[in-house]
């Protein structure tokens, strides 16, 4: 065109200023504080082998809050994650009464995740359904299948290797399923974050219109989605049945919305669109050095739960009350 | 000359009202008047200032100078509620009514009968809702939801609401623009009765024939202003086609010397169930093909299912002689097809995020590390194309909702041609954004033409049409009605092909 050369600076703050003025460096903040006070409360808190079981209040949560911020973002959710786990943790008891194989456990438990993600996901992305409705519907039916099969039994009796997922070092205070954690973490914030995957994502929980008219596939998006959310329950079906070593049909009761919290902790918003898997990281340690402080201090899993979700409302509130009090 | 109605004194009135928006004068000193009893038809091109009267007439708009008056006593609406209490109320053509409440709670919305406590009295409301529903001939149960009600059904609880304000002046705003052949009808009879009852009727509409048959009278508008206004009966449809359109195309189009090329598109037998049927046509490159007609004509629905967002019945599309299957949005990129869509907001661009990736959103798959973001590649694309369109804003990483229409507009095609299509399809390019920006957009197609991008542009605004086609194509009911070029290309041809008029008639 004709006009004078236009000159168009592709940033105008740097992207280190950027991040320094993130949700992430605050949450950082609250994480590092939440540490300090820890250790000054506790004697038993700096101890290498009191902060890697600490860690073992968060990494399943974990795994699964990557795949439900990748799906908040994209402006849906999973709600029956955590009855996901209940049904692939039976299956695997089940299989468990026949003596097979650890590795076929595991491919069972991986199975029925993603057998129950792509339910969801036919219901969501091709019946057109929302998620949060058909989710709350599987939360009962998975849950319910398990409460048939098992009643107020228990399934034990797994294998002995199969203990290693759930009870193993990798390296001196260093569990599998920290490291197992931390693997997933890079994976996740790769694919979100530098992928066009993950720009899709984006792309789609800002506007899904918007995103279809641009040529993304949304619904194939979407429906990926929830499979990795259900993969991801998988797992942490795995990692918890093996550190506890049996399975009732209330394991993981309730973990859903523990999930949801540290994703939205972590910066993500829930209406979709924004958030980041570093902030997901964070809210995880955060969420997890909670606990287990209050733990060490002999505060009733009811009080925590209270803390909790004080915890989330304070630090959410927290920006909107410094720009408030600012005028 | 209106002797017979010279009793009869205006319920409405406006004179000399202007209003002017950023940059457009919107209406320019207009005048009208209503009658009771009688339908005026309110005649005019896209642009003519038609919808920002009735906004001004309802209340929406606050008038910059002239006078309204009722019944002769100066009077003017703040807000939409005033209006309604001086008897004014509109049926538009998307009408303003709420999906999930009944059909009784709309039409009472605001006035419902109040029984004990000051609560609704819902059977009483029902009630009246169905002597009001029976009194226009609606076979409609008042505890329906309206979201289950077909368009027609609607503009029947729209009217019917009117009447339960005891409306004085009636503004249908293309009120059969989504009604099938029957339904029009009814509507006719419809306003027959309104007529009855005294009522002042403003009927907007493009379709000649209705207004020949329900119109009492006539004013004609042009680019926001007055142009005439007169007695149906004293005039025929040639007459008024001259009023609308009679002027020097004075907007400044691109000079361009067509470089045509080969054949790149060719569209043969499409299809759907309701919104269009049988077109077909072929494209060349470097060609600019117009599609004009009327609003509901079909065009947008047409174009969306080339680019693969609504399914067609029937119907091959062949890009460079080949066969291509398109069946979402992902399929028409990959064939080089895309589409600027009319509604920038929703469609078009992704608002909240940066510029650049909106730039880049639809070509990611195109960069050299498949599947894997570069920054620095991506930045790079984005100032390509940002400044090929001569995009203003401050900095490559602003959200697109910051910048203007325009240039708004300019990022949307920016993403098109990194992806470096061969068939651009923009429809209505240039609606709602203001001159400066247009004329840029319009530079810029001619720009994309002469570079051998074959393009089709859906316009309702006849010099765009003209200014810019090397060839036209007339849509009417979802049907090609005529391919006009060269000579042919004048503003009464397009016109009475998208209005249906006879030829003998001009």
């Amino acid at each position: 065109m004709t006009s004078t050369d236009r000159f168009i600076p592709d940033r105008l703050t740097s992207p280190l200023q950027k991040r320094l003025k993130s949700w992430e460096t605050l949450l950082l903040a609250v994480a590092i504080a939440i540490f300090i006070a820890n250790s000054l409360a506790s004697p038993y808190f700096l101890n290498a082998w009191n902060l890697s079981d600490a860690t073992f209040n968060f990494t399943e949560k974990a795994m699964i809050a990557f795949a439900m911020a990748l799906l908040i973002i994209a402006g849906e959710i999973d709600l029956s994650v955590a009855s996901i786990i209940a049904l692939a943790s039976t299956a695997m008891g089940a299989a468990a009464q026949f003596d097979v194989s650890t590795l076929t456990l595991v491919l069972i438990g991986l199975s029925v995740g993603l057998a129950c993600g792509a339910f969801n996901a036919v219901l969501v992305t091709m019946m057109g359904l929302p998620s949060i409705v058909v989710t709350i519907g599987t939360m009962s039916l998975f849950r319910g299948i398990s409460y048939i099969v098992l009643g107020d039994q228990a399934y034990r009796g797994y294998p002995g290797a199969f203990s290693y997922f759930g009870q193993g070092y990798v390296f001196w205070v260093i569990s599998f399923e920290f490291v197992l954690f931390a693997v997933l973490a890079v994976i996740y914030g790769v694919v979100l974050h530098k992928t066009n995957f993950g720009r899709a994502v984006y792309a789609i929980g800002n506007n899904a219109t918007g995103a279809l008219f641009s040529g993304i596939r949304v619904d194939r998006v979407k429906f990926i989605l929830f499979l990795l959310t259900g993969l991801m329950s998988g797992i942490a079906a795995v990692c918890l049945t093996s550190r506890l070593g049996s399975t009732r049909p209330s394991i993981g009761l309730g973990m859903e919305l523990e999930v949801v919290t540290m994703v939205v902790l972590g910066g993500v918003n829930i209406l979709g669109g924004s958030g980041s898997i570093p902030g997901v990281v964070i809210a995880a340690f955060v969420m997890g050095l909670v606990t287990f402080g209050l733990g060490l201090l002999n505060v009733p899993g009811i009080v925590m739960s209270i803390f909790i979700g004080a915890l989330l409302i304070g630090v959410i509130a927290l920006p909107r009350l410094w720009s408030m009090l600012r005028k | 000359m209106l002797a017979d109605h010279a009793a009869d004194a205006p319920i409405l009135r406006l004179d000399r009202i202007t209003k002017t928006f950023p940059g457009v004068k919107a209406l320019s000193e207009v005048q009208l008047a209503l009658y009771p009893g009688q339908v005026t038809a309110l005649i005019g091109e896209n642009g003519a200032g038609k919808s920002t009267l009735v906004k001004v007439l309802t209340g929406i708009y606050q008038p910059d100078g002239g006078q309204i008056t009722v019944d002769g006593t100066p009077v003017s609406f703040p807000t939409a509620q005033d209006a309604a209490a001086h008897g004014i109320t509109a049926i538009h053509q998307e009408t303003v009514l709420f999906d999930d409440l009944t059909v009784a709670e709309n039409i009472f919305l605001g006035h419902a009968p109040k029984g004990r406590f000051g609560l609704i009295d819902t059977a009483a409301q029902r009630r009246m809702a169905r002597d009001l529903l029976d009194s226009i001939g609606a076979e409609i149960d008042p505890d329906t939801r309206l979201r289950d009600l077909g368009i027609a059904s609607k503009h029947l609880v729209a009217i019917s609401r009117a009447l339960s304000i005891d409306a004085r002046v009636v503004v249908m705003d293309e009120p059969t623009a989504a009604l099938s052949h029957k339904e029009i009808h009814e509507l006719y009879d419809l306003v027959e009765q309104l007529k009855s009852q005294g009522k002042a009727i403003l009927f907007i509409s493009h379709k000649f024939d209705e207004i020949f048959k329900i119109a009492d009278r006539y004013t004609v508008f042009r680019d926001g202003q007055f142009v005439a206004d007169g007695r149906i009966a004293d005039v025929t449809e040639g007459d008024l086609v001259k009023m609308m359109v009679g002027r020097e195309v004075d907007q400044i189009f691109p000079k361009r010397t067509p470089n045509i090329g080969a054949e790149v598109l060719e569209v043969v037998g499409y299809s759907h169930p309701t919104e269009f049927a049988d077109i077909g046509f072929t494209l060349r490159a470097g060609e600019i093909l117009g599609f004009y007609g009327l609003v509901g004509a079909g065009r947008s629905e047409f174009m969306q299912a080339l680019f693969g967002i609504t399914k067609p019945s029937k119907g091959v599309t062949k890009i460079d002689g080949q066969i291509r299957v398109i069946r979402s949005p992902a399929e028409a990129v990959n064939a080089g097809i895309v589409y600027v869509p009319e509604d920038r907001g929703l469609q078009g661009a992704i608002r909240p995020l940066p510029i650049f990736q909106n730039v880049t959103l639809a070509s990611l798959n195109r960069t050299p590390r498949k599947g894997f973001i570069n920054l620095a590649n991506e930045f790079a694309l984005a100032r390509e194309y940002t400044k090929r369109l001569d995009l203003r804003a401050a900095s490559l990483d602003t959200p697109v909702g910051n910048l203007s229409g325009g240039n708004q507009q300019k990022v949307v095609i920016a993403k098109w041609l990194a992806t470096q299509p061969k068939v651009i399809i923009l429809d209505e390019p240039t609606k709602g954004i203001d001159i400066g920006s247009k004329a840029a957009v319009h530079d810029f197609m001619a720009e994309l033409a002469s570079q051998g991008l074959a393009v089709i542009m859906v316009s309702s605004e006849i010099p765009e049409v003209l200014g810019m086609s090397d060839r036209v194509i007339v849509m009417r009911d979802g049907r090609m009605v005529a391919e006009v070029s060269g000579p042919e290309m004048t503003p009464e041809t397009l016109v009475r092909h998208a209005a249906g008029i006879a030829e003998a008639t001009l």
